[in-house]
């Protein structure tokens, strides 16, 4: 065996022998997929509850759109108490050719919906009952596999985070207690590169993130979850590659400033934790403030998470490999001048 | 081999006018030394002396601040990587890979050198320690990570080994049991430095040592010579009471008698015919002889006791 694998596997062996790095580079984030995948499991999905009265091709053509959950009412007034009561968004009520609509105005993004989709089936029914051929025509499909089920983009988030945490912790650790052991002194005294020494550990750190990405991802699509892969899913393996040499150099440069593994741990912690919330990975931040986003597009995990769910989810072309891998390879390339800079083979 | 012999081959590593300061410190302050291939060489002398400094810059782990150091022709610094392929250094009996066992260590070491790890149960058969082979590194005892750490030193093949205080922290049997290791990588011809403060252990290794203190080396020689070269009288202790101090002082060789405490203690500087003499008078289980040590020669060079 050459000094670069027998290196990795001795990295590989002591990494499968901690019972802690096992945990925090499997058990933890699978169980926030578990957590998040059955909490969140019927969202996205859902369909709005609304109360209706009546019968005729109006109440048909709601119950046919599939958008709402109806609930019958012998009497306008039942349905309306409900609505003002806050049990219900709206109430829809057809009475002849009278289609009465009373909704909530407290939560207005449902009420449009409900105002919409009436409108739009009312106006649809009047044409067909009026023999009229309509000029115009939508066709809508949808882009997403299967819309935005909630477990489409924990498994890419949590992926991406346990990935990076992996990374993260494994080089820094690394350094450190090498460093600490005088094993980086016994290291230099043999006729042995630094680079041989850390590419080596780089190429068990991916294979560990591989191994991560099948389970996370294995874990998912169980039927319990239902995670559903795109058909270029493979296009994220760069993605992640990329991530993790991106997260290894992160833990370099945090291995190269602590001195001890206590001090290791709580910057590391302090810097992944708050990565990940502003990068999306635990929930979207579609709806965060501008300010918050602006500092989210500074975040390596938010473009490695972006990255790898263009492709396993969301069916992206290769072109969305781009801007992942520009800002990886860059954030890795800063991250590994600055590690150069203040990287010391001794503690005194 | 005889000392002419050894005069004759260039010596394996050549150090002079080796100087390191740490600030005001002067840590190693021109020493001076030579060591011949095939020899056991100790540096000894109490913790703070300058011992592992000159170690370390000597195996190219640190800048000396002046003087010139040569292994085998070559200059240790800046990092000499076809010299390490010929040296062997053992640090601190931690810097082991994590949670490999004993014979992983060895072949990761091994690797490190560009070499198969197929020595690797051999070194451990040298250290005795084949039972322990797929015993992971934080289940060792002390003596064990200290044997293990020496063989992987030695797992590369190399001409020169360095240990630095391998027997410091063990008990007397991890030491004792040391001492056999270490003379068993002795016959295999290597050349070992090594550096202690047990003296009476440098005195039963090695061929010669440097007697360090404050950066300077202050002696240098075969043990024997060294305390050959104090001139210093052997000390016959008897129980008081058995001898009176005047008729002691009567005996043909005694060159003082005193009591002190419930003993009575003899010097001579010829110390055969008056221990012939002792023991047709005197009961001999009462009788004790103490020759001169390094311990004496340390005294007798700084003018203080020795404290490890």
């Amino acid at each position: 065996m050459s000094a670069f694998t027998s290196l990795s596997s001795a990295a590989l062996k002591g990494f499968f022998r901690d019972k802690v790095a096992l945990f925090f580079s499997f058990a933890f984030p699978l169980m926030f997929i578990v957590i998040f995948g059955l909490l969140f499991a019927d969202q996205g999905a859902e369909q709005i509850e609304i109360g209706v009265t009546g019968d005729g091709p109006v109440i048909q053509a709601l119950e046919s759109t599939g958008a709402f959950d109806l609930t019958e009412f012998d009497t306008f007034q039942e349905g309306f108490a409900q609505v003002r009561d806050g049990e219900l968004p709206a109430v829809v009520a057809v009475e002849g050719s009278t289609v009465t609509l009373r909704f909530a105005a407290s939560d207005q993004t449902a009420a449009a919906t409900v105002r919409g989709i009436v409108e739009g089936v009312v106006n649809d029914v009047n044409l067909r009952s009026a023999g009229v051929e309509p000029q115009f025509q939508v066709r809508a499909q949808q882009v997403e596999d299967s819309s935005l089920k909630p477990i489409q983009f924990i498994v890419p988030g949590m992926m991406s985070w346990g990935v990076a945490l992996g990374a993260v912790f494994g080089s820094a650790f690394t350094l450190v207690s090498w460093r600490k052991k005088q094993v980086l002194r016994r290291i230099r005294s043999a006729p042995i590169g630094i680079f041989t020494v850390l590419g080596s550990r780089l190429v068990a750190t991916m294979m560990i993130g591989i191994v991560q990405a099948i389970v996370f991802i294995g874990v998912g699509t169980l039927p319990l979850f239902g995670l559903q892969l795109a058909g270029r899913w493979w296009l994220a393996i760069p993605v992640l590659l990329l991530g993790i040499i991106a997260f290894f150099a992160v833990g370099l440069v945090i291995g190269a400033f602590c001195k001890t593994e206590e001090a290791t741990s709580g910057v590391a912690n302090a810097v992944i934790v708050p990565m990940a919330f502003l990068s999306g990975v635990f929930f979207p931040l579609d709806g965060a403030p501008g300010w918050m986003q602006t500092i989210s597009d500074f975040m390596p995990l938010k473009h490695m998470n972006e990255g790898v769910s263009a492709f396993l989810v969301n069916n992206q072309g290769p072109e969305a490999l781009v801007m992942p891998s520009v800002v990886l390879a860059g954030f890795t390339v800063l991250m590994l001048a600055i590690a150069a800079k203040v990287f010391n083979w001794e503690s005194s | 081999m005889s000392a002419n012999e050894a005069a004759l081959m260039p010596p394996a590593i050549a150090v002079e006018g080796l100087r390191k300061s740490y600030g005001d410190l002067k840590a190693v302050d021109g020493v001076n030394f030579e060591v011949i291939e095939g020899e056991f060489f100790g540096i000894l002398g109490p913790n703070g002396a300058g011992k592992t400094t000159t170690m370390e810059m000597v195996e190219g782990l640190r800048k000396p601040d002046g003087g010139t150091i040569r292994i085998f022709g070559e200059s240790p610094w800046p990092r000499n990587t076809s010299l390490l392929r010929r040296i062997g250094i053992q640090l601190q009996a931690s810097a082991f890979f994590d949670k490999l066992t004993s014979i992983e260590q060895l072949r990761t070491f091994a690797a490190l050198y560009g070499v198969g790890g197929d020595k690797a149960a051999e070194m451990l058969e040298l250290v005795g320690l084949s039972e322990k082979a797929d015993t992971r590194e934080d289940k060792l005892s002390g003596g064990q990570k200290q044997r293990l750490s020496i063989a992987c030193a030695l797992v590369h093949d190399p001409d020169v080994v360095f240990l630095d205080e391998p027997t410091s922290g063990l008990d007397p049997q991890a030491r004792r049991n040391l001492w056999d290791v270490l003379e068993s990588i002795r016959e295999r011809g290597k050349t070992i430095v090594y550096t202690t403060h047990y003296l009476e252990e440098a005195e039963e290794l090695c061929d010669r040592v440097a007697i360090m203190e404050s950066g300077k080396i202050l002696a240098l020689d075969t043990p024997a010579s060294l305390v050959k070269g104090l001139e210093a009288p052997t000390r016959v202790l008897l129980k008081k009471g058995v001898i009176s101090a005047e008729l002691a002082r009567e005996i043909t060789g005694v060159e003082s008698a005193g009591e002190e405490g419930d003993l009575l203690t003899i010097t001579t500087r010829d110390p055969g015919p008056v221990l012939a003499h002792l023991a047709e008078n005197v009961p001999l289980d009462t009788l004790q002889v103490r020759t001169t040590t390094l311990e004496d020669v340390f005294l007798n060079l700084t003018g203080r006791a020795y404290r490890e």
